[in-house]
């Protein structure tokens, strides 16, 4: 094969690399607004024709914040806690921020954490569960002012 | 345009265009090595070719199945990196030897045991129940080297290989992901323990030993299994792992402070003690001494021979197949970067190296997509392996850093590190599905299940169906539990 013919497929190589690369990175382009994923955008009237179930999950109304956590029902009735900018450990264990005297929670139960305007509630793998607005977590989900949060024999509430 | 994220898309079509562009790369590689040949084209040519392109292939047909949402971009980049590395090790082979073969086995291999992964473990949130389990997992698979009967014995100074079989293999490799598994599932349930109690000391807050206790045994047992192993790149690898995972949880910089001091007065002790750590760094800042160079065991030969292949390569390589590479030892696994450096030139190092940081950012922005803190632990300790890995293999052989004896992730020749690299893909994936997946984001109101959010032709559960005091039985339509722990 003649010289010419290999220095052009050489070259042509590297351009195929960054050609790859490029390529990558105009793929990659749209995920670069993903920061704003979990932000509840308006679905355009487009989406909504094709998803009609975007429709109800649209406008979220101001929030007040929530200020404190309110035992309403169980052993602890009537405790409020404050809650300030730190994640709050709920438990059976010492180092709870919340101890419960509960035999059906488990000894690190939940964590309730802030994020952004809001708190959210993640269940620690305990055995029983923790239900929120009694639907069992999974996940990582926001909290509500007054959406009971059932761990055990306990319930607890955010109020503004 | 600001919309763009409201309904998620699988973007498989795209996966599969960036897919054929990176097998053009691969293909596109192995012809050119093999050009001037008289037997370019061959069978052998065509039949590596097309196995590489239905194994690509097929995994993609995996995803589209089973995690349609995934990242579009990790595949191509892997698949890529890998057909590079193929090519390369196909070339440097001598006659008569059989790595490039051998190579494409255990890509085959490692590419089949990604797909199982997938297809089998469906949810990456099942692994936290395994965070003890992967915990003594870790520990075996690195003790199992040192264990005579199944050691393969000490090659190339350092015990790290079993014997199974015919084949040798690293269970270090495997061990990374094991432990990234166990911190993150340590930590994901444990962090809060860890920021808030403890005593504060100056500007730092050490936690209290109670809680620590586990991660510094996991800690201890790597480090010690691994000094009685001399296996130097690994100890970097694991412990920069554990600062980096327990940084990410807490996000705390006394971490990363304490982390850096030890690893530095740990490197000065390892330096005093252990001779072979000595010569390493000694062939580092002296490489270019004559009788450091020509030292017979430890000498700087092959990292100066290496930096003298790249610099002869200069900005575009001396081509694909023209270069002398395999003048420097070890050039297709320790040192295939610099083989790279001297055939593709500047250009096309950097085109690698690109392509590191593209995967790496890809784990990442997995990790901050995903919802649950597992996954995110998991996924930010994954991929920051694979970028340490990199960091401590490309800086080693460019003269960075004292060169330590790590692979490079998909390019060196070595099937236990191909194996434990396409793993990790694999998880990376997974997570990367359920964090661009679809998920409700409003706000959970009493009596509507998310499933009834998500698909409204399902009837939503009626509220206060569910009396709380039987709270291990589960309701017909709760979502499957799958964080819960052991």
């Amino acid at each position: 094969m003649s010289e010419l013919t290999i220095t052009a497929l050489r070259f042509g190589f590297l351009l195929l690399l960054w050609v790859l690369i490029f390529s990558i990175v105009s793929a990659m382009r749209r995920d670069l607004m993903i920061g704003r994923k979990a932000a509840t955008g308006v679905p355009t009237a487009r989406q909504v024709r094709k998803n009609p179930e975007l429709a109800e999950a649209a406008p979220a109304p101001v929030k007040q914040q929530a200020r404190q956590l309110v035992v309403t029902e169980g052993p602890l009735k009537g405790r409020t806690i404050p809650l300030a900018a730190s994640p709050i450990l709920l438990g059976r264990a010492q180092e709870a921020t919340l101890v419960l005297e509960d035999d059906y929670a488990s000894g690190r139960h939940a964590r309730l954490f802030p994020q952004g305007s809001r708190w959210f509630i993640e269940d620690l793998g305990s055995t029983n569960g923790t239900y929120l607005a009694d639907q069992q977590l999974t996940r990582a989900l926001p909290v509500d002012l007054g959406v009971p949060v059932r761990i055990g024999k306990t319930v607890i509430e955010l109020r503004p | 345009m600001t919309h763009a994220d409201t309904m998620p898309k699988p973007r498989r079509n795209v996966e599969l265009l960036l897919l054929v562009l990176a097998l053009a790369v691969s293909i596109g590689a192995n012809a050119l090595i093999s050009i001037d040949d008289q037997n370019a084209f061959d069978t052998d040519f065509w039949f590596q070719s097309s196995l590489l392109a239905v194994a690509a292939l097929a995994f993609h047909v995996v995803l589209r199945i089973r995690a349609k949402y995934a990242d579009p971009v990790i595949l191509p980049l892997v698949v890529a990196l890998n057909g590079l590395g193929l090519a390369m090790i196909h070339r440097l082979d001598a006659p008569g030897e059989d790595t490039g073969n051998n190579q494409m086995r255990w890509t085959l291999i490692a590419m089949a045991v990604a797909i199982a992964v997938i297809w089998l473990l469906k949810d990456h949130r099942i692994l936290r129940r395994f965070t003890y389990i992967s915990l003594a997992v870790s520990a075996l698979l690195l003790i199992l080297p040192l264990v005579p009967g199944i050691s393969a014995g000490e090659i190339l100074g350092a015990r790290v290989w079993i014997r199974l079989g015919p084949m040798t293999f690293q269970p270090g490799e495997v061990a990374k992901i094991t432990l990234a598994i166990f911190f993150a599932g340590y930590l994901s349930s444990n962090r809060d323990l860890i920021m808030l109690a403890g005593r504060k000391i100056g500007p730092l807050q050490f936690p209290r030993f109670k809680d620590m206790g586990p991660m510094i045994t996991a800690w201890l047992v790597s480090i010690g299994v691994l000094i009685f192993q001399r296996d130097l790149g690994s100890s970097v690898l694991f412990f920069g792992l554990f600062i980096v995972m327990i940084y990410v949880a807490t996000s705390r910089i006394s971490w990363v402070v304490i982390g850096l001091s030890l690893i530095l007065g740990g490197g000065f002790i390892a330096s005093q003690v252990f001779s072979h750590v000595a010569l390493r760094i000694d062939s580092w800042l002296n490489a270019f001494t004559e009788e450091v160079f020509g030292r017979s065991p430890g000498g700087s030969g092959q990292i100066v021979e290496g930096l003298f292949g790249m610099a002869s390569g200069g900005l575009v390589g001396t081509g694909l197949g023209q270069g002398r590479p395999n003048l420097v030892p070890f050039a297709n696994s320790d040192m295939i970067i610099a083989s790279f450096g001297e055939e593709l030139g500047l250009i096309g190092l950097f085109a690698i190296v690109m392509m590191y940081l593209l995967l790496f950012t890809r784990g990442f922005r997995a990790a901050l997509g995903t919802r649950d803190a597992f996954g995110k632990l998991l996924a930010c300790g994954l991929s920051f392996a694979v970028a340490l890995q990199c960091f401590v293999v490309i800086g080693g052989v460019t003269r960075l850093i004292p060169l330590t004896g790590l692979t490079t992730p998909f390019l060196a020749a070595g099937g236990s590190s191909l194996l434990a690299n396409w793993i990790i893909v694999g998880l990376l994936l997974m997570i990367s599905h359920t964090a661009r997946g679809p998920v409700d984001t409003t706000p959970m109101q009493p009596g509507r299940t998310p499933e009834a959010q998500k698909t409204p032709g399902k009837p939503a559960a009626a509220p206060g169906n569910r009396p709380g005091k039987n709270a291990t039985q589960t309701l017909p339509d709760a979502p499957t539990e799958a964080v819960k722990q052991l």
